[in-house]
C-alpha cells in the first residue's frame, strides 16, 4: 500500500471585508508538492510555520480538497473514489494532533472516543467494540478502567495515548502525526516517541511526521521532505538530510536547531528576513531574497525539481 | 567564582496558592544570586515554579490566592518583598524588565507600537518632545527592527512573530534596566527566527551588560546562552551550577533523566530513555524528595526526609540524598 501525493496545490482565496466575490489573489498555501509514504515507511515533513506542512496534512486527511494535483491511495487517485473507497481510505489513514487538550471531547468518555472512528456500519456488535477499545488501550499502555474516564482525568501525556489509541482502533495503514510531541513536557515526550516507535515496529505502520522540531523529526523519520514557502525543498533519506544538506535552506533550518550540549556551539547560519509572503512569493527561487549562497539566476529563474543524486532530490540552482 | 556584590540575591523564597483544593507550594523555598551580565536559566517542565519565581521577583503573583509567604529579594541590596507597591510600580520596567512568551498576547492590540514603547520611556524617564521619540527610535533601532520611523505608527498585528518579540524586548529594555527577566521569549517563535532572536538578545545584553534570567524548558537554548543553569522541580532548585558543570556532570537524578530522554538533532538514538511516572500534584507533595516516586536511584530515605542540598564542586550544588556528602550534612 502507498500515499502518494503528485503536483499537490491548494490555494485559499484572501478576500476582501465581507464579499465573497472580490477575490483579491490567493494564498498559495501549498505548491506543487510530491512527496509518496509507503508501508512501514516514517515520513518526515519539517520546515517553519507557512511553510505548508499542515495542509498537506488536511489533504492527506481529505479535509481540504486540493486546488490540482492528485492524491494516490494504493494507485488509485481520491478524485475517483467511490463511497467504498473513502471508507476503506478513511479506514486506513489516521491521525494523531499536536494538543490532546483540544483534539479529545471533554463530554465523552475515554470509551466513546476511541471507538469514534469505526464505521456504524461496520458489523460490530457492541461488546466487540467494546473489546476492541480494551485492545488499543492496552496497545498505548492505558489502564483497563479508562474507557469508563473522562479526558479531565488523565495527564496530557496520557490524554495524547488516547489520542493514538482513538487512531489505532480501525487497523490504520498510515497515521499523520501533526506535531505529536510539540505540546507535551519535556519529561513525557520521550515516553511518546518511544511509544510511537514500538507500535510502528509491532503494527507495521506508516507514519508521516509533521515537525518544527528537527530533533523529534530525526528520532523517528527514516525519509526527510523539507518545505519553504509552500514548495518542497528537498528530500532525501534521514540521515543522509541531516549529515550532508543540499539545499541552503535546510543547512540554514538544521544549523538553527540547537543541540544539546554547550560544547557543540558552533557556528550558526543566522538567516536574515523571515518566511515571505505567501499572496506574493518572491520571483524565481522563494529563497532566493534569504539565501546565503544566491546566484544571480536565483531570483529569475525558478529552480528545477531533480534528483542531484542517488535518492536526494533539490530544487536549488547550485547543482 | 566572581567577588563582586551580586546584583540579585534570592533567599530561600516562598510562593503559595491557597485554594480550595488546600495550600499549592508553587515556589517552596528558592535560592540563588545572579550577578550583572550574567545568564541564568532557570528549567524545568509546566508547574516546576519557574514563572511563578519570576512573578514573585517582581510582584505579580496573582492575589489574593497566590501569596509570597516566606524569604527575601534583594536587587542591589534592597528587599524588594518590603516595598510599597507605589515603589514597586518604579521598580518594574525601570530595574527589571520582562519579556513574555506570546508577545501577541503581551502587546495592546488597540495601540500602536510607538505609543507603547512611548509610555514606558515617558514614565520612567520623564522624557517629552523630541527627545522622547529619539529614544524610543532607538529602542526601535537597538533590537533592530527596519524602518523604525514607519514602524512606531504600526499596530502589533502588523508585524510578524519574529518581529513583535522584538518590540516587545525593545519596550522592555528601553529605560536600560539592571534585570531582564524572559520567560520562555522564543516559544512562539521559528526555529530560524529562534536564532535570529537569540543572537541579538545575547549581543544586545552585551552591550547593555543587563543580567537575564531565563526561563525555558528547552534544553538546546540552555546549552546555546545561559552561562548558569538552576533545574527546577516541584518548587525548588534541586541543581544549579555553570553550564558545562551541569551538562557534563548532571548531578541529580531529574537533570539526569532530563537530559537523557530528549531526542538531539546531533545523532540518532536508538531508543529514548524515558522518565516514568507523572510530575507531581503541588497541593499533595510527598513527605521527602518529591522526585522519589519516578527516581531511578530512590532509597528508603528518599521517601522520609527532603535531601539537603550538598556542594558538589565549585558553585555547583544539587540537593539529592545519592550526592555524596548528602548524609552527613542531615
Amino acid at each position: 500500500m502507498k500515499l502518494e501525493a503528485i503536483g499537490l496545490k491548494k490555494y485559499f482565496p484572501v478576500t476582501s471585508g465581507f464579499s465573497v466575490r472580490g477575490t483579491r489573489g490567493w494564498v498559495k498555501a501549498l505548491d506543487g508538492v510530491s512527496v509518496q509514504v509507503a508501508e512501514g515507511e516514517t515520513l518526515g515533513i519539517v520546515g517553519e510555520s507557512g511553510s505548508g506542512k499542515t495542509t498537506l496534512a488536511k489533504l492527506f486527511l481529505l479535509l481540504e480538497r486540493p486546488t490540482a494535483g492528485s492524491l494516490l491511495f494504493d494507485g488509485k487517485a481520491v478524485a475517483d473514489f467511490g463511497r467504498d473507497d473513502f471508507v476503506r481510505y478513511r479506514r486506513a489513514v489516521q491521525a494523531v494532533f499536536q494538543d490532546p487538550y483540544s483534539s479529545l471531547n471533554p463530554r465523552m468518555r475515554v470509551g466513546q472516543i476511541v471507538a469514534e472512528p469505526l464505521p456504524r456500519d461496520s458489523g460490530m456488535s457492541r461488546p466487540m467494540v467494546a473489546q476492541r477499545v480494551a485492545e488499543v488501550l492496552q496497545l498505548v499502555g492505558l489502564p483497563r478502567e479508562s474507557p469508563a474516564l473522562y479526558p479531565h482525568e488523565f495527564s496530557g501525556g496520557q490524554r495524547q495515548r488516547i489520542a493514538i489509541a482513538r487512531a489505532l482502533v480501525t487497523y490504520p495503514k498510515f497515521i499523520i502525526l501533526d506535531e505529536p510531541v510539540s505540546a507535551l513536557d519535556v519529561s513525557i515526550r520521550a515516553q511518546i516517541l518511544n511509544l510511537l516507535k514500538h507500535l510502528q515496529e509491532k503494527l507495521g505502520l506508516a507514519y508521516v511526521i509533521i515537525s518544527h522540531d528537527l530533533a523529534a523529526a530525526r528520532y523517528l523519520a527514516t525519509r526527510l521532505a523539507v518545505m519553504y514557502a509552500g514548495k518542497l525543498v528537498e528530500t532525501g533519506e534521514c540521515d543522509a538530510v541531516y549529515a550532508e544538506p543540499l539545499h541552503p535552506y535546510t543547512e540554514a533550518l538544521l544549523s538553527a536547531a540547537l543541540p544539546l550540549h554547550p560544547s557543540a556551539r558552533r557556528q550558526r547560519i543566522v538567516l536574515a528576513g523571515e518566511v515571505p509572503n505567501p499572496v506574493s512569493p518572491p520571483s524565481g527561487c522563494r529563497f532566493h531574497p534569504r539565501c546565503p549562497r544566491v546566484l544571480p539566476q536565483c531570483s529569475s529563474q525558478e529552480p528545477e525539481w531533480r534528483a542531484v543524486r542517488p535518492d536526494r532530490f533539490t530544487a536549488c540552482h547550485l547543482y | 567564582m566572581r567577588e563582586s556584590t551580586p546584583l540579585l540575591v534570592v533567599e530561600d523564597l516562598k510562593t503559595h496558592f491557597f485554594t480550595r483544593r488546600g495550600v499549592t507550594k508553587a515556589v517552596d523555598g528558592v535560592s540563588f544570586t545572579l550577578h550583572a551580565g550574567e545568564t541564568l536559566a532557570l528549567v524545568g517542565e509546566s508547574g516546576s515554579g519557574k514563572s511563578v519565581t519570576c512573578l514573585s521577583l517582581v510582584r505579580l503573583v496573582p492575589e489574593p490566592a497566590g501569596r509570597i509567604v516566606g524569604g527575601r529579594v534583594l536587587l542591589e541590596g534592597e528587599d524588594l518583598l518590603q516595598k510599597s507597591s507605589a515603589e514597586m510600580r518604579r521598580v518594574r520596567g525601570k530595574k527589571i524588565a520582562m519579556v513574555l512568551q506570546d508577545p501577541l498576547t503581551s502587546l495592546n492590540p488597540a495601540l500602536t507600537i510607538g505609543t507603547q514603547v512611548r509610555e514606558v520611556v515617558r514614565l520612567h524617564q520623564g522624557l517629552r518632545g523630541p527627545p522622547l521619540r529619539e529614544r524610543v527610535l532607538e529602542a526601535l533601532r537597538r533590537l533592530r527592527i527596519p524602518a523604525p520611523e514607519t514602524r512606531l505608527r504600526h499596530y502589533s498585528h502588523q508585524f510578524s512573530g519574529g518581529m513583535r518579540q522584538r518590540v516587545s524586548s525593545a519596550i522592555a529594555l528601553s529605560c536600560t534596566p539592571r534585570l531582564l527577566i524572559a520567560d520562555e521569549p522564543t516559544t512562539a517563535l521559528d526555529v530560524t527566527i529562534q536564532a535570529q532572536y537569540l543572537e541579538l538578545l545575547k549581543e544586545v545584553q552585551a552591550s547593555a551588560g543587563v543580567a537575564v534570567i531565563l526561563v525555558t524548558h528547552d534544553f538546546g537554548i540552555v546549552a546555546a546562552i545561559a552561562d548558569r543553569v538552576a533545574v527546577m522541580y516541584a518548587g525548588r532548585i534541586v541543581e544549579m551550577g555553570s553550564t558545562l558543570q551541569v551538562f557534563d556532570n548532571p548531578s541529580h537524578p531529574y537533570t539526569r533523566a532530563l537530559l537523557r530522554c530528549l531526542p538531539d538533532v546531533g545523532l540518532k538514538r536508538e531508543q529514548l530513555v524515558e522518565i516514568g511516572g507523572q510530575p507531581p500534584d503541588l497541593a499533595r507533595l510527598p513527605q521527602g524528595c518529591p522526585f522519589a516516586p519516578r527516581c531511578p536511584e530512590r532509597q528508603p530515605i528518599c521517601d522520609e526526609t527532603y535531601p539537603p542540598t550538598v556542594p558538589v564542586a565549585s558553585g555547583h550544588i544539587a540537593s539529592c540524598w545519592a550526592v555524596p556528602g548528602a548524609k552527613a550534612r542531615a
